[in-house]
């Protein structure tokens, strides 16, 4: 495998397949926590956190457990379970190391859990049929691209909350609006690659 | 409440889509045809309502602490088996929705619906208050899959979903000169749905205007 094919695959996923914009996934974090631009920055980096790890431990669950056992039909009860355990390990050194940003993300974070970015990469990995590569670029391609979005959309709503709205659009309706507008512009990126 | 307002809650008070903002991923991604809506729809009540009914029986014996582990963990596995199912009997919806199965497990309604509802009250209300709750979601994913498989093709059509040869009906509605093929990209979803919730807002608002006007009398 060479690294030109790791870049572009990189390339590919941040910008062009976008999480967020292109495949919808990751929607209500999208929504809830992009309010403000900080507590953007802070979801998107537990979320790379979480999908980065849990990426690891079920890739390596399904080839070395898994698959050796012929139970791969229970790949979505274990990658759900695995991903609960980190979401909470996560809660708790979050918890510790910086209360400020544990009471932005608020609800937020246990909901980590059901975002359904995580799950959908753990599950890919595996039905793309990943090597170790690739599967670490994918999982680490994807959270970036969610980080990247989340933070521009943070950016344009601190703008949103001060300009004039119709009643009946205010709050989500305009937001989705404007994130409609930004998956029009994303699709430009589309010729990158 | 009584059994009928706690049944009906999910079409407009408590729209899951459109009133809490719930499980818009699924709702923003498959809504491209009629059939995926219906499918999806249908694979969602299936879930719902036997997950409600399974943890409104347990409700009693499951510690609280660890209750949500134990939720998701019931969720995924009646996931997998509608998952396994779709994947024998309707192969082309199983491609067509892809990893948006598995994703039910994550869908927030099912678990909100578990920790809100479910786990506080009777098999027999649990059971109803899944099958209105995803009656509302099906509902919302139609209309926005109607709307938007309308302007983006200018056909309505619906398939058999287990043998995709059988037509069971095909209309045209716009022209073909003059179909807006946006719509069936992401902004198409983004702009249906903002639309839509702006509606049901404006609808909502204009309700509260005039019961307000009422009191003031």
């Amino acid at each position: 495998m060479d690294l030109s094919n790791l870049f572009v695959m990189f390339i590919t996923f941040t910008l062009i397949n976008n999480v967020v914009l292109n495949q919808f996934l990751g929607i209500c974090p999208f929504m809830g926590v992009s309010k403000k631009s900080s507590s953007a920055l802070g979801m998107g980096a537990a979320v790379t956190f979480v999908i980065v790890a849990a990426s690891l431990v079920t890739y390596g669950l399904y080839y070395w457990v898994l698959e050796p056992a012929d139970l791969e039909y229970m790949d979505l009860i274990t990658f759900i379970l695995v991903i609960a355990s980190l979401v909470q390990l996560v809660e708790m050194i979050i918890k510790k190391t910086s209360p400020g940003l544990y009471k932005a993300l608020g609800v937020y974070l246990p909901l980590i859990t059901t975002n359904c970015v995580v799950l959908n990469v753990t599950l890919n990995n595996i039905t793309e049929g990943y090597n170790f590569a690739e599967m670490l670029t994918y999982s680490i391609a994807i959270p970036v691209g969610f980080t990247l979005v989340l933070y521009i959309f943070s950016t344009i709503r601190e703008r949103l909350e001060l300009s004039n709205v119709p009643q009946a659009f205010k709050g989500n309706p305009i937001a989705l609006i404007v994130a409609g507008m930004m998956a029009l512009a994303f699709s430009g990126l589309a010729g990158l690659v | 409440m009584n059994r009928k307002e706690n049944f009906t809650a999910g079409f407009i008070r408590e729209n899951p889509v459109f009133g809490l903002y719930l499980g818009l991923c699924s709702t923003l991604a498959i809504t491209t045809t009629l059939n995926n809506a219906i499918g999806m729809g249908v694979a969602v009540i299936l879930v719902l309502v036997m997950s409600n009914v399974i943890i409104s029986c347990i409700r009693k014996i499951t510690p609280s602490e660890i209750r949500i582990p134990v939720y998701i963990v019931i969720i995924a596995t009646l996931v997998k088996i509608i998952q396994m199912l779709i994947k024998a009997y309707a192969p082309a919806l199983d491609s067509a929705l892809g990893v948006f199965i598995p994703l039910i497990v994550v869908n927030c309604i099912i678990l909100g619906r578990a920790e809100a509802f479910a786990s506080k009250n009777s098999i027999f209300d649990s059971a109803l208050d899944g099958l209105g709750m995803g009656i509302g979601y099906t509902c919302s994913i139609i209309v926005m899959s109607i709307i938007r498989q309308v302007l983006a093709t200018g056909i309505l059509s619906f398939e058999n979903p287990f043998n995709v040869e059988q037509v069971l009906f095909q209309v045209q509605i716009i022209p073909e000169d003059y179909i807006i093929s946006m719509f069936s990209q992401p902004i198409g979803a983004f702009i249906t749905f903002a639309m839509l919730a702006g509606i049901l807002a404006a609808c909502k608002n204009a309700k509260a205007a005039k019961a307000q006007a009422k009191e003031g009398n």
